[in-house]
């Protein structure tokens, strides 16, 4: 018998198995890699404005009884497609960035709906589907972009072409909209210096790193002069997106996901449309993966385009999962610290399996086993312990 | 008349289409049009058929190692590369050791039996804790398998100089060619040659071989016992099978039969790719066996047998016609396209 008013640590490790175990993974990684705090923290800020909008876009089809939504990609697939165009038409800048929003959204409405038919007509094995449908709308994409881009579809950009004449450049340059949102309103951390405050992208001009930094290459093995960049305008995106997904949970819409994602069959009864209460969940998350893409890739600023999209339905899931999310329950906070967790491992297991075994090599090849490792883990995880409690 | 052109209709193209399944028809189309294009851009058509048929030796123990977990109630079962590891493993003993011909290929194929049949167990006992999600599981359980062995490869202990990297002293190369007499060892037992035609003889009666083996354990009291709990592990339960035991089973059988596939793989292919090779190793061999006819809880030797002879014979055309025809690597696309296209197809046909 616990006394109420005592912390019960054992049983809340338990009950959070996952980000409990994952927190003591990044500490362990944190200190193995051998670096200093503010050299981390600038990663994982980074990290964080890239990715967190991506794990954002994860939860309804979660909360509507779709599981681990991979036709994710397919919003990225969207993203890209709006963004190439944006770059066609020099486009640059806060217009150009919302531009590409605008021109995602019915890209990315026509492709979730796709695969939210696709779905509707897997029930029970979505998620499953959902990661081969990424891989075929892959095959597709790399069909149109390297045989159909500049011979059946009339687009010859010498700038964005292969010097073939067709198909599309393997890299295209987003400087023009690049930082496009972080810029809005962003803080600079310099330890031992303080704070400096920039709006627009009026800083740009007179920052560059080499006048910030005397000698970046000595501050950076230190760890200590490191500046760290915060885009308060991308973090006021994200967290107004969180604000949505809670209003939407909370409509008439949202509980019917909630009742559909409960029991198909009771929500049906009670004369919920459950098929397109589905397709709509599917959408919206397809909606908001292309938007979080843009985020990703404006601060980025290149697109890779053959493989920017492919890793993001991967990434997404294990952040989500890892934040102790399950298949069948999500919320916000955990999309948070998953993808502050995942991202931080990221970072850090390269170095520390540098530091343990010694081959540089064998940090890269340690990275992709965490990644592909965490989803397999908590798969397993959530799934053994959804068949304990039948 | 019109009605009468109707139920002739009825009578024979609806039930034979139903019959052989919309998919196999038409990919069988297709490689029928890909060959008549090879023959009017006057191809080498022979050339073209005996490569096919190698390759089809080659992947076929690998599709055929898909059978006992749709049999056993797992669905498709996309953890294959655990059983690739594994084969691998018991493929480099005898290599490190410098064995070559005969020797080097039946102690391998028996470690990595052994190996395949040990990971299978394990990765076995995974599934019966995740009922109902395994192929997602599988999927990543594989993913991770194949990226967990990119450590193993580079630390293991072999130290012979033919695999490792000349410099270090330590890690595996990517690509080791076999040792001298083992590669192609089954493609020229008995190969015969007819004009330019080359059939390997021993590579195709291996295959053979292990389907017939396997339709036979099939017909035995385990092989029953697996097939009726996967088919409706109720009725199983009421008979007194135990189907976390026969699903042991249908796992360890799976991943031992990827194991033994390997090696054959490898020493036809005359080398052994490590590292990243094997990761996506269960998907084309999936979209083979459904384009066989199989689904994702029914399949049998014989869609194992026609759905690798359909999907390797439009993979080995499709590249020289598809060169003919549109500048560019444009097959490996197509290959994308229909293989993961042809698994789609089946998820959302399947039972629910």
């Amino acid at each position: 018998m616990i006394h109420p008013y005592e912390p019960d640590l054992l049983g809340f490790a338990r009950r959070h198995a996952v980000p409990v175990t994952f927190v003591a993974l990044c500490l362990t990684l944190c200190v193995l890699s051998g670096q200093g705090p503010a050299f981390l923290a600038g990663e994982v800020v980074t990290r964080l404005v890239r990715n967190s909008f991506t794990t954002l876009s994860l939860i309804v089809p979660v909360l509507a009884g779709l599981g681990l939504n991979f036709g994710i990609v397919l919003g990225a697939m969207a993203a890209q497609m709006a963004v190439i165009a944006v770059v066609h038409w020099n486009m640059s800048g806060l217009s150009g960035f919302l531009a590409a929003a605008a021109l995602a959204v019915p890209l990315a409405l026509v492709f979730g709906w796709l695969v939210g038919l696709l779905f509707n007509r897997a029930k029970g094995r979505e998620m499953v589907t959902g990661l081969i449908a990424s891989f075929f709308a892959n095959g597709l994409y790399q069909l149109l972009f390297l045989f159909l881009v500049g011979t059946l579809i009339p687009f010859h950009d010498p700038g964005l072409l292969l010097p073939e004449g067709y198909g599309l450049r393997n890299t295209v340059n987003l400087a023009p909209v690049n930082y496009a949102l972080d810029d809005i309103l962003s803080a600079t951390w310099i330890p031992h210096q303080g704070v400096t405050w920039a709006v627009g992208g009026a800083k740009k001009a007179d920052s560059a790193p080499s006048v910030e930094l005397p000698n970046p290459v000595a501050q950076n093995t230190s760890g200590q002069g490191t500046p760290v960049k915060v885009p308060i305008g991308t973090f006021v995106v994200i967290a107004g997106l969180c604000l949505a997904i809670g209003a939407l949970m909370s409509t008439k819409l949202g509980q019917d996901m909630r009742a559909v994602g409960q029991d198909m069959h009771i929500a049906e009864i009670a004369g919920i449309p459950v098929d397109r209460t589905r397709l709509i969940a599917v959408a919206i998350s397809t909606v908001l993966a292309a938007w979080g893409h843009l985020v990703y890739l404006q601060n980025m600023g290149t697109l890779n385009t053959y493989s920017s999209h492919e890793q993001i339905g991967m990434f997404g899931v294990a952040s989500l999962l890892v934040g102790g999310a399950s298949v069948t329950r999500a919320t916000v906070w955990q999309a948070l610290l998953g993808t502050l967790l995942f991202h931080t491992l990221f970072v850090t297991s390269p170095l520390a399996g540098k530091t343990l075994m010694g081959d540089p090599q064998i940090g890269e090849f340690f990275r992709v086993f965490v990644a592909y490792g965490v989803i397999a883990l908590a798969l397993a995880l959530h799934a053994w312990r959804g068949g304990n409690q039948k | 008349m019109r009605e009468r052109v109707l139920s002739l209709y009825e009578k024979w193209v609806v039930k034979h289409v139903a019959e052989i399944g919309i998919p196999r028809l038409l990919i069988g189309c297709f490689v029928a049009a890909l060959l008549c294009v090879a023959y009017l851009y006057d191809m080498n058509l022979s050339l073209l058929l005996s490569d096919s048929l190698v390759r089809v030796g080659r992947n076929g123990i690998l599709v055929l190692a898909l059978l006992p977990a749709v049999q056993g109630g797992l669905g498709l079962n996309f953890g294959l590369p655990v059983g690739v590891a594994a084969g691998l493993v018991g493929l480099l003993v005898p290599m490190n050791l410098d064995v070559g011909g005969w020797k080097c290929f039946l102690v391998a194929t028996a470690l990595a039996a052994i190996f395949g049949w040990l990971a299978g167990l394990a990765y076995g006992w995974l599934l019966n804790r995740v009922k109902g999600q395994e192929m997602m599981v599988g999927t990543y359980v594989g993913f991770s398998a194949v990226s967990g062995m990119c450590i193993f490869w580079l630390l293991a202990p072999f130290h012979n100089r033919k695999l490792i990297w000349p410099i270090g002293g330590i890690g595996l190369r990517t690509t080791l060619p076999c040792t001298s007499g083992m590669s192609h060892i089954l493609d020229n037992l008995g190969k015969l040659e007819l004009g330019q035609l080359a059939i390997p003889t021993g590579l195709l009666l291996y295959f053979l071989l292990l389907c017939g083996l396997v339709a036979l354990f099939f017909r035995t009291r385990t092989g029953l016992a697996i097939r009726a709990a996967g088919e409706n592990p109720l009725y199983a339960k009421a008979c007194g099978i135990s189907e976390d035991r026969t699903r042991l089973q249908a796992a360890a059988l799976s991943t031992m039969l990827a194991a033994i596939g390997i090696v054959a793989f490898s020493s036809s292919y005359g080398f052994v790719q490590l590292y990243q090779a094997p990761l996506m190793v269960a998907f084309p061999a999936v979209a083979a066996l459904l384009i066989g006819g199989g689904s994702v809880s029914r399949a049998s030797v014989s869609h194992v047998v026609i759905g690798t002879l359909l999907f390797q014979t439009l993979l080995t055309i499709a590249l020289p016609v598809a060169n003919k025809v549109v500048t560019g690597d444009i097959s490996e696309v197509a290959r994308v396209i229909v293989a993961n296209g042809m698994i789609l197809y089946a998820l959302t046909r399947g039972p629910r």
